[in-house]
């Protein structure tokens, strides 16, 4: 056990240690040096103003930065040890062990069910399929929604249905590690409790990065918030911490409302 | 004078001028749209007038002969089908690996940059230039020799940028959430492209490939070039049989001077165009498919 | 739950989330290298296929190159670009490209005098006047009208347009220029109205509005301020349409004859570059002959006029393009 910051690491590790991490997109810098420790089981909110660099940040977790081709990524992160920037690290491989949700929800155009078996299928997942897919969609707390139409377009659902639905697709691949950026944001408030219901179900399990541009979700479902400011992390601390007695000015500015 | 009669239209005369020269534009316009119109209806009635006489049963079933009475298309017919089919084989995957290539796999360097370039200069090309690169490549390099592979291998060259072309605009249609999706699940880039991409942009790149191929069988100076002239007495066996099709038939009977071959050549353009109208719309039924879903 | 069981033998390191504690005893992340030698094997075989269309490109190039080579060593290159005799069937043999060139310039000229204008204003109708309904019906007669095989319109100018002209002048050559030029035009239309409305139509709405705005008629707004917007565009299509008049080898073939005849009277017999090479490969000209070759420095020549048409229009294109956000 040791903690830093207020940040307590148990005894079998941090699920992410982030070391002075620079993000360059072509020249312009995105992220600027930053290092914080993601401990396992719990929820970390990235929270700051539009372009500060939180969702480029998570992207470098699951090395979804690859797929841009002006886009370099130096400093070290490292999960459960292993640093994921390594030259004989599988980026394909990283991304099944750290799962991501993104901000509107993208199902594939097939049915319910097929979205949920895609991810194991292309693993070579051998189990019994059907109760996977059940499990991830009870996971998701979906189940009880579609269980009688699996074999629905993905389409069909409902906004907020649909982002469950690729929640559950993420699970189904027994992540370690959930990203989820901005997974709310494009949603009536009644699914967004829905999310945030789930958010904290799923933390008894995984550990889960969230990037929110809503400070009350931040305040309501994380355990640690991270306040990023023009790339820079600005202060990293206990949720109540940030919120009620955040240490910096900009902080305090920026959860009190008073830009951003 | 008041200082708003300039807002009311004092002038009605110049009034009157500017609806007068925008009605006799417009109606410019839709005049110059009809002459598209009226000349493809015009053509077609010329076709079927001079042609509908001779289509009969016996005509798309005769072998050729020297006397037009007797004269029919089965050989040409058959000859384009096995175009048909054997460009359909080489150029569409070719095509579509190419496509995908560009679109998923390269970065934007100048391998690719040159790539695409050359391809929308090639899409470009006089088809007959394909006819002599086909005739020094496949008849007389290869020694493929003046038969159905040559000409496919050729027009299948032809169409290729076209495919291609197409095929990457579907490829590009498919939201990148999708593939920031299958990726973030841990898909690699082959299983990205093939379990989510391909599917989703396949009725485009059909509906790409089927409007080429329809290119491919109007085709006939190439196949010239590739020489699929002469006297052929045969439907094609294989490959490597020397063999003519529809397009050029219709040029040689067209070519005669005597009336009764121009009849049979209507004759052999009527079965042509409705290969082609068959085939187009295959093409937009496809596509009328594909756009109502998504 | 079932344990995620996977087919390649790699270590599962218990990627459940709920492991309990993190194996210490890994060395990686247990990289299935299968897959990574497989996406590369994939990679390169979509690369070659991609890099087909690119030895196309020299495959043309060098086979051109080979034979023309060749015939300039019999004939001086002067003696091909400025003779205005072109009989290399007779003797005495006479190589001067101009009167196929001339040809086929007469045909391309006279095919953008009808293509060009009709299909800009094609394109201004369907763009700016048509409706949706109407857009529905015209578009696809215009892409059936770019779908008619060339040996078609070949035939229609021979049977049709030159008995029509036949009738206004009677001294009207049964082959002539003007019949193969008329019905290239009307091949071309659709090449210039599509590519042209396309253009229009990407010029943005609020252009349209800020000048309907200041009280333009509809007039105004298509001929000062959307065509102008859009003149790259449309430049370009009219650039390549030309170039497919060039290129146009069945209904020249068909309709305007074999003569190669240095006039400038559309309704004479004349032969076009494309022509000419049809009518040497359906002869019984012996390979290895100088007329043989010829085949090659006029494909040649046809070849560099037709790609230097295409590489200005795309420079045209991306010069003048007008970007809108």
């Amino acid at each position: 056990m040791s903690t830093t910051y207020g940040i307590t690491i148990g005894s079998d590790g941090p699920a992410l240690e982030v070391r002075d991490v620079n993000v360059h997109y072509g020249s312009k810098q995105a992220i600027d040096g930053v290092s914080l420790t993601v401990p396992k089981k719990k929820v970390v909110a990235l929270i700051g103003p539009s372009g500060c660099g939180k969702s480029t940040l998570l992207r470098c977790f699951n090395r979804m930065n690859d797929l841009v081709p002006s886009a370099r990524v130096d400093g070290l992160i490292e999960f459960r040890g292993h640093d994921l920037y390594a030259p004989d690290v599988d980026p394909v491989e990283v991304r099944r062990r750290i799962g991501m949700v993104f901000q509107k929800p993208n199902p594939f155009p097939k049915s319910i069910y097929e979205n949920v078996a895609f991810g194991p299928k292309i693993n070579g997942f051998r189990g019994d399929l059907d109760e996977l897919v059940e499990t991830s969609l009870r996971q998701a707390a979906l189940w009880d929604e579609v269980s009688d139409r699996l074999g629905d377009s993905a389409y069909a659902l409902s906004g907020g249905q649909q982002q469950r639905l690729c929640i559950a697709r993420t699970l189904a691949v027994k992540p370690e590690l959930v990203l989820m950026d901005e997974p709310a944001s494009a949603l009536d408030p009644i699914a967004t409790q829905k999310i945030e219901e789930l958010i904290y179900e799923l933390k008894e399990q995984y550990t889960i990065v969230i990037v929110t541009h809503n400070m009350q979700q931040a305040a309501r479902i994380s355990d640690y918030t991270a306040f990023l400011y023009m790339g820079k992390l600005i202060e990293y601390g206990p949720t109540d911490t940030i919120f009620t007695n955040p240490r910096e000015e900009r902080t305090e500015a920026y959860v009190t409302g008073r830009f951003g | 004078m008041s200082a708003g009669d300039w807002l009311t239209g004092s002038d009605a005369a110049f009034d009157r001028r500017r609806k007068l020269k925008g009605a006799v534009f417009a109606g410019a316009c839709g005049a110059a749209t009809l002459v598209g119109v009226v000349s493809l209806g015009v053509l077609l009635v010329d076709v079927i007038i001079d042609g509908i006489a001779s289509l009969d049963w016996r005509f798309v079933t005769a072998l050729p002969s020297r006397f037009p009475e007797r004269a029919g298309i089965k050989v040409a017919l058959a000859g384009s089908v096995w175009i048909l089919v054997l460009t359909a084989l080489i150029s569409f995957p070719l095509s579509v690996a190419a496509a995908i290539y560009l679109e998923e796999y390269a970065n934007r360097g100048w391998v690719s940059k040159t790539i695409q370039t050359n391809i929308a200069n090639l899409a470009g090309v006089p088809s007959i230039v394909y006819g002599i690169l086909g005739l020094a490549l496949f008849v007389r390099g290869l020694g493929l020799g003046r038969s159905v592979l040559s000409g496919a291998l050729t027009l299948s060259l032809l169409i290729m940028p076209v495919i291609i072309i197409a095929a990457q605009e579907a490829i590009r249609a498919v939201p990148p959430t999708i593939r920031e999706a299958a990726y973030g699940l841990g898909a690699t880039r082959w299983q990205v492209v093939s379990r989510q991409v391909l599917p989703m942009a396949l009725p485009g790149i059909l509906t790409g490939t089927i409007l080429a191929l329809s290119r491919a069988v109007g085709e006939t100076a190439p196949l010239i070039m590739v020489g699929a002239v002469g006297f052929i007495a045969f439907t094609p066996e294989g490959p490597m049989s020397p063999f003519t099709v529809l397009p050029l038939q219709i040029y040689q009977w067209v070519s005669r001077p005597q009336d009764e071959f121009r009849a049979i050549a209507a004759a052999g353009i009527i079965v042509l165009l409705l290969l082609l109208l068959s085939m187009n719309a295959v093409a937009i039924v496809l596509r009328n498919r594909y756009s109502s879903k998504t | 739950m079932a344990p995620t069981e996977r087919t390649d033998g790699s270590e599962d390191l218990g990627a459940t989330g709920r492991d309990p504690v993190a194996p210490t005893v890994v060395s990686g992340l247990g990289f299935q290298r299968t897959k990574n030698v497989q996406e590369r094997i994939i990679g390169g075989v979509l690369f070659s296929c991609a890099a087909i269309s690119t030895l196309v490109t020299v495959g043309v190039v060098v086979v051109l190159l080979r034979e023309s080579l060749i015939f300039f060593s019999n004939v001086p290159v002067w003696e091909f670009l400025t003779g205005t005799r072109w009989q290399p069937a007779f003797t005495p043999q006479r190589f001067g490209v101009l009167p196929l060139l001339a040809g086929s310039v007469m045909v391309a000229v006279g095919s953008a005098i009808i293509a060009l204008p009709l299909g800009l204003m094609t394109a201004i109708f369907l763009s700016e006047y048509a409706g949706q309904r109407l857009r529905g019906i015209l578009k696809p007669v215009l892409e059936i009208l770019a779908g008619i095989p060339t040996v078609v319109y070949g035939y229609f100018a021979l049977t049709f347009i030159t008995p029509l002209l036949r009738q206004f002048v009677p001294e009207t050559d049964v082959f002539n220029a003007a019949a193969a030029s008329i019905v290239v035009g009307i091949m071309i239309i659709p090449t210039v109205s599509s590519l042209s409305e396309d253009a229009l139509r990407a010029v943005p709405r609020a252009l349209r509005e800020g000048a309907y705005g200041l009280g333009a008629t509809k007039l105004e707004v298509s001929t000062k301020v959307v065509v102008p917007a859009a003149l790259s565009g449309v430049f370009a299509s009219f650039i390549l349409a030309v170039s497919r008049a060039i290129g146009e080898t069945m209904a020249v073939t068909i309709a305007a004859g074999n003569l190669p005849n240095l006039t400038l009277n559309p309704l004479e017999s004349i032969q076009t570059m494309t022509a000419y090479i049809v009518s040497v490969s359906l002869g019984d000209t012996p390979q290895g002959t100088v007329a043989y070759q010829t085949l090659f420095a006029v494909g040649m020549t046809l070849f560099i006029i037709t790609l230097g048409m295409n590489i200005l229009s795309q420079w045209v294109l991306s010069r003048f393009r007008e970007e809108y956000q």
